[in-house]
């Protein structure tokens, strides 16, 4: 059978870099392709040809059969090809319908008609399961429900080709599981779907082939049920790569984090953490499992001085810091991998050197006499990126902005963990990582852990929990709902306890 | 780092470039000659000493009003109340210019403190205001310009009235910071000590920005507030250290025109060189030394076209519209990198490819 779209020996660059080095694919009809590749392979510029973003120096493209050149995405859509976006392109005061028609809106005499819209999009979302409201305002819906609004914006233009660029990273295990579903239904009405992503799981679950490129090289194609989760690892990484992290024996010292009772509003100023006792001792990680919005930021916000405490206190090493400042905080070895690397982790527009100093310019060597010192900075700069493998064009003069997100995640662990703090606070530490970063960031933790560091997890990977974790806290709607010995719960028990089932404790 | 320098640069220039471009073409539109307009605007502003000094007297208070606007903007305040700040430093150095009896040489010093100290509490109110409240400081700074403006209009005539109801009584020699030989030396001309304070200014500046604690964590609040406060930098309270030495700068500003430029303070004008400072601080991205580069072209357009005027028939307007014209293209400097990079690449490729 002819494949719907073939991409032969597409060749791209840009200034200093190859970011596409002959790399063929074909898609087949009614297939699930998956697009496996480390952060930075070239994944995303592959699919921006294909889509009419970008245009290639070499190679050809075939659409179902038909030698066809893409200059822009409008001729992508009027071929049939059609993409989600990792950051959706959604106008957020305007509803489902609206942001449906925008740029094709049907008009009678000049006035815009959207029932007839609105009535098609609600079937479209029936026929596949979508449960889209046509008149919801895309601001008051989940970001789930966006994805989905992004799917149904590619079958109301009907798109036969669809493709979905890294669609989990955004997303709860819940949504994760019913975008799944969704998948399935479209393969099922035939469509033809390419996925990009750098999950193995989700591979396994969804794809009937996977292509695999590495630093903009084709590795190979493989049939996904022949292939295993290790031998794709290790296609994408070039290298052996171990899902399960090696931890010495568990030795927990005195308590270093103490929690008691503490409850936390958050910024709507309602009650989002509810009477919360935890400890995590030295030499110990204590994962925080639960489903995103569950009470989890408060918490890491108000344990590092971001928000102010309702009731409770914490205590680190004996001292009371529930009023403290996030300086006093840092000055008592409390560090933060925080969950919004680009937000709360790093200035952008500042150098490598210059992150690598966020917390400490103010100290000696790096300043004296409220004078910055350079020669320490870089010294300090050169030493980190050295350890902890921060890979950056210009090194130390690099501006944050450009290192990608590995890179920029590896920098701020370096950084914090650099700190020698007593009580090392990891949210997210590895969100939209490849499998060999967050294999080298979980290594990282485990040492600290080792070296008798208390290590407080906070994780919506439920993998990345069960891995690390000595003991699990389980959190929903704000509420403690379970503290469990890792060693003996597995995936299924803390899922329960995180959907808030406390029977399951036991 | 030095890559960028050296683009902002070449961006600036490009915007000097095509407004002069520009204002040629006004000049050819009105029937006029624009090589023998450029060249008295030019000659105009520098062809001999005592019109350097006029140039660099023009320049002064907008170095620092630049400065002043440039400083902010880095640490992610935009400050439009350079023009009330200088009046309130203006203000304050002519009351202590007509009322403090001392020799000069220690005048001077109380003038320009108290200059500094007024623009400080001028731009420090809207600063805690952002702080405490969240109040825009556009929106509190262009009030701090009127309050200035009527405090001034108040003041003068009511304590200070000098031979007309609109102007305050002229400011004594020792109260001003014209020196009789550095008069001299420049024939005549309105230079005054005011430069070497613009010119301390810029350095102190430049130093407190790439040097220090202070400047790191100002930026880093400019940047990203977010990653300041994980950091465990006071962000509220690095606003309103921004907002007052950006208010100091101005306050000087005022100094420098109202009782070094000028012999006596007039009512009724909000001085430009508040809006003008925008400009400066624009066509310099923000540096300190650009904004010294800047602010002596724009002085030299400002001293220059009145000769212009004099010797063609091109109205002086046409300076004023050149000026407006870069701030244009200054503003719109995305887009001449953007040539720059297509500029570039086109040229790496042209060279991959034989």
């Amino acid at each position: 059978m002819q494949p719907v779209v073939e991409m032969l020996n597409i060749r791209k660059e840009f200034p200093g870099i190859v970011a596409n080095d002959d790399v063929s694919l074909s898609l087949n009809q009614g297939e699930v392709l998956a697009l496996l590749g480390e952060n930075g392979a070239g994944k995303s510029t592959l699919m921006s040809v294909l889509f009419g973003l970008y245009q290639p120096e070499a190679g050809i493209i075939r659409v179902k059969g038909q030698e066809v050149k893409i200059a822009n995405p409008n001729v992508a859509g009027d071929l049939g090809i059609g993409m989600v976006h990792q950051h959706f392109k959604l106008v957020h005061n305007f509803t489902v319908t609206e942001n449906m028609v925008l740029g094709i809106e049907p008009t009678r005499g000049g006035v815009l008609t959207l029932r007839e819209a609105s009535d098609k999009i609600r079937a479209l979302s029936q026929q596949y399961g979508l449960d889209v409201d046509p008149d919801a305002k895309i601001e008051d819906i989940s970001v789930g429900m966006q994805q989905r609004v992004e799917i149904l914006k590619m079958l109301y233009r009907h798109s036969d080709v669809l493709i979905f660029d890294e669609p989990t990273a955004v997303l709860t295990p819940q949504e994760i599981q019913e975008l799944m579903k969704i998948m399935k239904n479209l393969q099922a009405e035939g469509k033809s779907i390419i996925l990009i992503t750098h999950k193995l799981k989700e591979i396994k679950a969804i794809a009937d082939r996977c292509t695999v490129i590495r630093r903009g090289k084709l590795v190979g194609t493989v049939e996904v049920k022949d292939t295993s989760e290790s031998q794709m690892a290790e296609m994408m990484v070039g290298r052996q790569v171990s899902f399960h992290v090696e931890k010495g024996p568990y030795h927990p010292g005195a308590t270093v984090l103490k929690i008691e009772g503490l409850s936390v509003r958050n910024s709507r100023k309602l009650p989002a953490l509810r009477n919360f006792d935890l400890e995590v001792k030295a030499g110990e990680i204590v994962g925080v499992a639960g489903v995103e919005g569950n009470g989890q930021t408060e918490l890491v916000e108000a344990l590092t001085g971001l928000r102010s405490a309702e009731a409770g206190t914490v205590t680190v090493n004996g001292i009371n810091l529930t009023r403290s400042s996030v300086r006093e905080r840092i000055n008592a070895k409390v560090a933060h991998i925080p969950e919004d690397r680009q937000k709360r982790g790093l200035v952008l527009d500042y150098t490598v050197a210059e992150n690598f100093v966020l917390e400490n310019h103010g100290n000696p060597p790096y300043s004296e006499n409220g004078f910055l010192r350079p020669a320490a900075i870089l010294a300090q700069s050169d030493r980190l990126i050295g350890a902890f493998d921060v890979r950056c064009g210009e090194g130390s003069q690099s501006k944050a902005r450009g290192l990608s997100g590995g890179n920029q995640q590896k920098a701020i662990v370096g950084r914090e963990i650099d700190s020698n703090p007593d009580l090392l606070i990891a949210v997210q530490p590895t969100r939209g990582l490849d499998v060999g970063s967050i294999e080298y960031i979980h290594k990282r933790l485990v040492e600290q852990r080792d070296a008798g560091k208390a290590v407080l997890l906070v994780s919506l990977e439920l993998d990345e929990i069960l891995d690390l974790s000595d003991r699990i806290a389980v959190v929903c709607r704000g509420e403690m709902v379970g503290l469990v010995d890792a060693s003996q719960t597995n995936e299924n028990a803390i899922g329960l306890m995180m959907a808030g089932i406390k029977g399951a404790v036991q | 780092m030095k890559f960028t320098l050296r683009k902002e640069f070449l961006v600036g220039l490009t915007a000097v470039v095509l407004g002069l471009l520009a204002g040629a073409v006004f000049m050819a539109v009105t029937g006029n000659n624009p090589f023998a307009g450029y060249f008295y605007l030019f000659a105009g502003g520098l062809m001999n000493v005592e019109r350097i000094g006029n140039t660099l007297a023009m320049a002064t208070p907008l170095i620092l009003t630049g400065l002043s606007v440039a400083f902010a903007f880095r640490t992610g305040l935009f400050n439009i109340g350079a023009a009330g700040q200088a009046l309130i430093g203006g203000l304050v150095a002519t009351i202590l210019a007509l009322s403090v009896a001392l020799p000069q040489v220690l005048l001077l010093p109380v003038i320009l403190v108290g200059a500094a100290v007024g623009g400080a509490l001028w731009a420090w109110l809207p600063g805690l205001l952002k702080a405490r409240f969240n109040v825009h400081e556009v929106v509190s700074t262009i009030m701090m310009n009127w309050i200035a403006y009527w405090l001034t209009y108040y003041t003068i005539p009511s304590y200070f009235k000098g031979a007309y109801e609109t102007e305050s009584r002229i400011i004594p020699e020792a109260g001003s910071l014209k020196l009789p030989w550095l008069t001299h030396l420049f024939s005549g001309s309105f230079i005054n000590l005011g430069l070497l304070v613009a010119l301390v200014a810029v350095v102190v500046i430049a130093v407190i920005l790439n040097r220090t604690v202070l400047g790191y964590r100002l930026k880093a609040v400019g940047f990203n507030r977010f990653a300041a406060e994980y950091a465990g930098i006071q962000v509220n309270r690095h606003v309103v250290i921004s907002m007052t030495i950006a208010g100091a700068l101005a306050g000087l500003a005022g100094a420098t025109l109202y009782v070094g430029y000028a012999t006596s303070m007039q009512i009724g004008v909000l001085p430009s060189i508040g809006i003008d400072g925008i400009a400066v601080a624009l066509l310099a991205s923000n540096s300190p030394l650009g904004v010294l580069g800047s602010a002596l072209f724009f002085g030299i357009l400002q001293s220059g076209k009145g000769f212009m005027n004099a010797m063609t028939k091109i109205p002086p307007e046409i300076g004023d519209t050149i000026i407006a014209t870069i701030i244009y293209f200054a503003a719109t400097s995305v887009l001449i990198e953007r040539w720059f990079d297509r500029w570039g690449q086109k040229r790496r490729g042209g060279k991959t490819s034989v």
